[in-house]
């Protein structure tokens, strides 16, 4: 601050409040409806302070919900995005910024292509490359005719029908998420401003490359690694249309998607106060990672956006 | 081994050993190839062809998936939704960010505090976002809904168009008034102090300060971020409509992407579906390249 500004202060003290209460009022009142009998949840208008239920709400919403089995596909379909991405992006930065090969330029080209589009765009065939990740095998084989030649040289006739379905399991609901670049070219920022006697040191003593990777260039990125697993993890326990798409077993959903069935539609009855309940618990473990993350937090949004 | 001229975005001190390389590259390329490229050129393939629901016939029909599309009626109203939808959300979200942000640099005490507040939506799924807005404006036990009633305005997102993109619009905005924050905040604080004690040594006051020199100097952010606004309200704001409208009522909130997956999924109609997916992709294409042109001049990508 320049000058003492007494009137301008109060002004921005009020539009902070104003704010902090705008962003408040839906949560509060998600736990105002959550802490309600069903009855008392229907009154108009709703009542302005909590009432006793909330302990029991959350129960009936925990066992209602599947949200003991939800939970624990959520934190593995996030920790495996956050993990997977991290590990296969760092990879792909060491190899374009640290190894001189002749496709490196079409590598980092082919990379950065990915940026290009985010995968919402092409949900129909992605999905079918998850419904069959052997699709394209399948196709060399049609291709080629493989078939055809077998029946030529044998005289038997078979059929090749290549099948990998990843509907309904983790990796289906891992893998096409870590298809991005953003992190690879932050590695690589990265890498690049890392002085170059270390590398140069590391050979003169006769390090491998695994071994200058693991003793110099991961200890160094641990705070970039920190910051960006934070943004990740919170993208992959948020993620909503991919767990939409493939997961048809109730049981192989993800949190934010088992809330969804809870949602009062009109030909239910109206448990918003469970609803609302479920809404809090699914959102639970992102906010104490803000909240208790939030520097990092920062850091890793700024970073990753450059 | 370090190479004679220098190769861009190489470091001076490397290894040369290509199989090594290629062992780092090959999680990541496959991974591109099953779920990047091979949809994406599928995609481009399949908005050439049209294919009866079951798959029996297929038939190479050059154009005919996109002029059938930009025929169609209920395709240019998606259009419409969308373009008003992201417009209204990209200008309320860095406009209030833009005011917190300016409130967030002058005060000091509490500012932390404040920060943390107002981050949290960020933690928040946006399906989650769009149920909380969804509660709050149900016609039938929302409280607002129960405010507005009051005052006289009939309002049902149900039945009511108007009144469905306006419930999404303030969903999706809540949802990211806390992006476009963080990096407002971030620009302002990063100023050279000496410019605006100058400014004020020449009698500006804050408010002139603001406009005549902190704006210009964050504009790079700014237009980062209205891009980056445009980006959310095209595709991230799927989560917020499948939850609080499904597209509706009739249509009134079936922005694009959530047309690609009706068109595909509920309605099984593969090529114009496709042919969607490749409007999207052009217009991604198109709000990337601003991204990288005008605004990341920071970051070196000649190589």
């Amino acid at each position: 601050m320049i000058e003492r500004h007494p009137v301008l202060d109060l002004a921005c003290h009020a539009v902070l409040v104003l704010g902090a209460a705008i962003v408040c009022m839906p949560i509060y009142f998600a736990f105002v409806a959550g802490s309600l009998t069903i009855q008392e949840v229907q009154q108009v208008p709703l009542p302005w302070l909590p009432g006793s239920h909330f302990v029991a709400n959350a129960e009936t919403a925990w066992n209602k919900g599947n949200f003991a089995r939800l939970f624990i596909n959520s934190a593995i379909v996030a920790v495996g995005i956050t993990v997977g991405k991290i590990a296969v992006s760092m990879l792909s930065a060491f190899a374009l910024a640290y190894f001189r090969f002749r496709w490196r330029m079409t590598a980092f080209w082919l990379i950065f292509a990915s940026l290009m589009l985010p995968v919402e765009v092409r949900i129909v065939p992605t999905f079918e490359s998850v419904a069959n990740a052997a699709l394209p095998l399948q196709w060399v084989v049609d291709e080629l005719d493989l078939a055809g030649w077998w029946e030529v040289l044998t005289g038997n006739r078979i059929e090749i029908a290549l099948q990998w379905n990843l509907i309904n399991t983790y990796s289906g609901l891992i893998l096409p998420l870590i298809a991005s670049a953003t992190a690879t070219f932050l590695f690589r920022q990265f890498f690049l401003t890392i002085p170059d006697e270390l590398c140069e040191a590391a050979r003169i003593d006769g390090a491998s490359p695994w071994r200058f990777f693991r003793s110099i260039l991961l200890p160094l990125s641990t705070s970039n690694m920190v910051a960006l697993a934070i943004i990740l993890f919170l993208h992959g326990w948020n993620q909503y249309l991919w767990p939409l798409l493939f997961t048809t077993d109730k049981n192989m959903a993800t949190a934010v998607i088992g809330l969804k069935h809870l949602i009062p539609r009109s030909d239910m009855e109206p448990a918003w106060n469970i609803a609302m309940n479920a809404a809090l618990i699914t959102m639970l473990p992102p906010v104490v990672v803000v909240v208790a993350l939030q520097r990092w937090l920062v850091k890793g949004l700024v970073d990753s956006s450059k | 081994m370090a190479g004679r001229s220098r190769e861009s975005g190489l470091k001076r001190a490397h290894f040369v050993e290509p199989r090594v390389a290629a062992l780092l590259l090959l999680p990541q390329l496959a991974i591109l190839l099953l779920f990047f490229f091979i949809p994406s050129i599928r995609a481009l393939a399949q908005s050439f062809l049209l294919a009866d629901p079951f798959g029996a016939r297929v038939q190479f029909v050059w154009f005919d998936n996109f002029t059938a599309l930009f025929r169609s009626p209920e395709y240019h109203e998606s259009i419409w939704v969308t373009v008003w939808f992201t417009l209204a959300q990209s200008a309320l979200t860095i406009v209030i960010a833009g005011v917190l942000a300016f409130a967030t640099d002058r005060v000091i005490r509490l500012r932390g505090t404040y920060k943390m507040v107002l981050l949290l939506p960020y933690a928040i799924a946006p399906a989650i976002a769009g149920i909380l807005w969804a509660f709050l404006f149900n016609p039938a036990v929302g409280p607002i809904a129960h405010a507005l009633r009051a005052i006289g305005i009939a309002w049902d997102p149900n039945l009511n168009a108007t009144d469905a993109l306006i419930l999404v619009t303030l969903a999706a905005t809540w949802k990211h008034i806390c992006y476009d924050y963080i990096f407002l905040v971030a620009a302002l604080l990063a100023m050279p102090p000496s410019l605006l004690e100058a400014a004020a040594v020449d009698g500006a006051g804050p408010l002139r300060r603001f406009f005549l020199i902190a704006m210009p100097m964050i504009s790079p952010t700014i237009f980062f971020l209205t891009v980056m606004n445009f980006v959310y309200g095209f595709f991230d704001t799927f989560a917020i409509i499948d939850a609080v409208t499904r597209g509706g009522p009739a249509g009134a909130t079936n922005i694009l992407v959530y047309k690609v997956y009706q068109d595909g999924f509920v309605n099984l109609d593969l090529g114009s579906s496709a042919a969607q997916s490749v409007v999207l992709m052009l217009s991604a294409l198109t709000l990337t390249l601003l991204q990288f042109r005008y605004v990341e001049r920071k970051v070196n990508y000649d190589v």
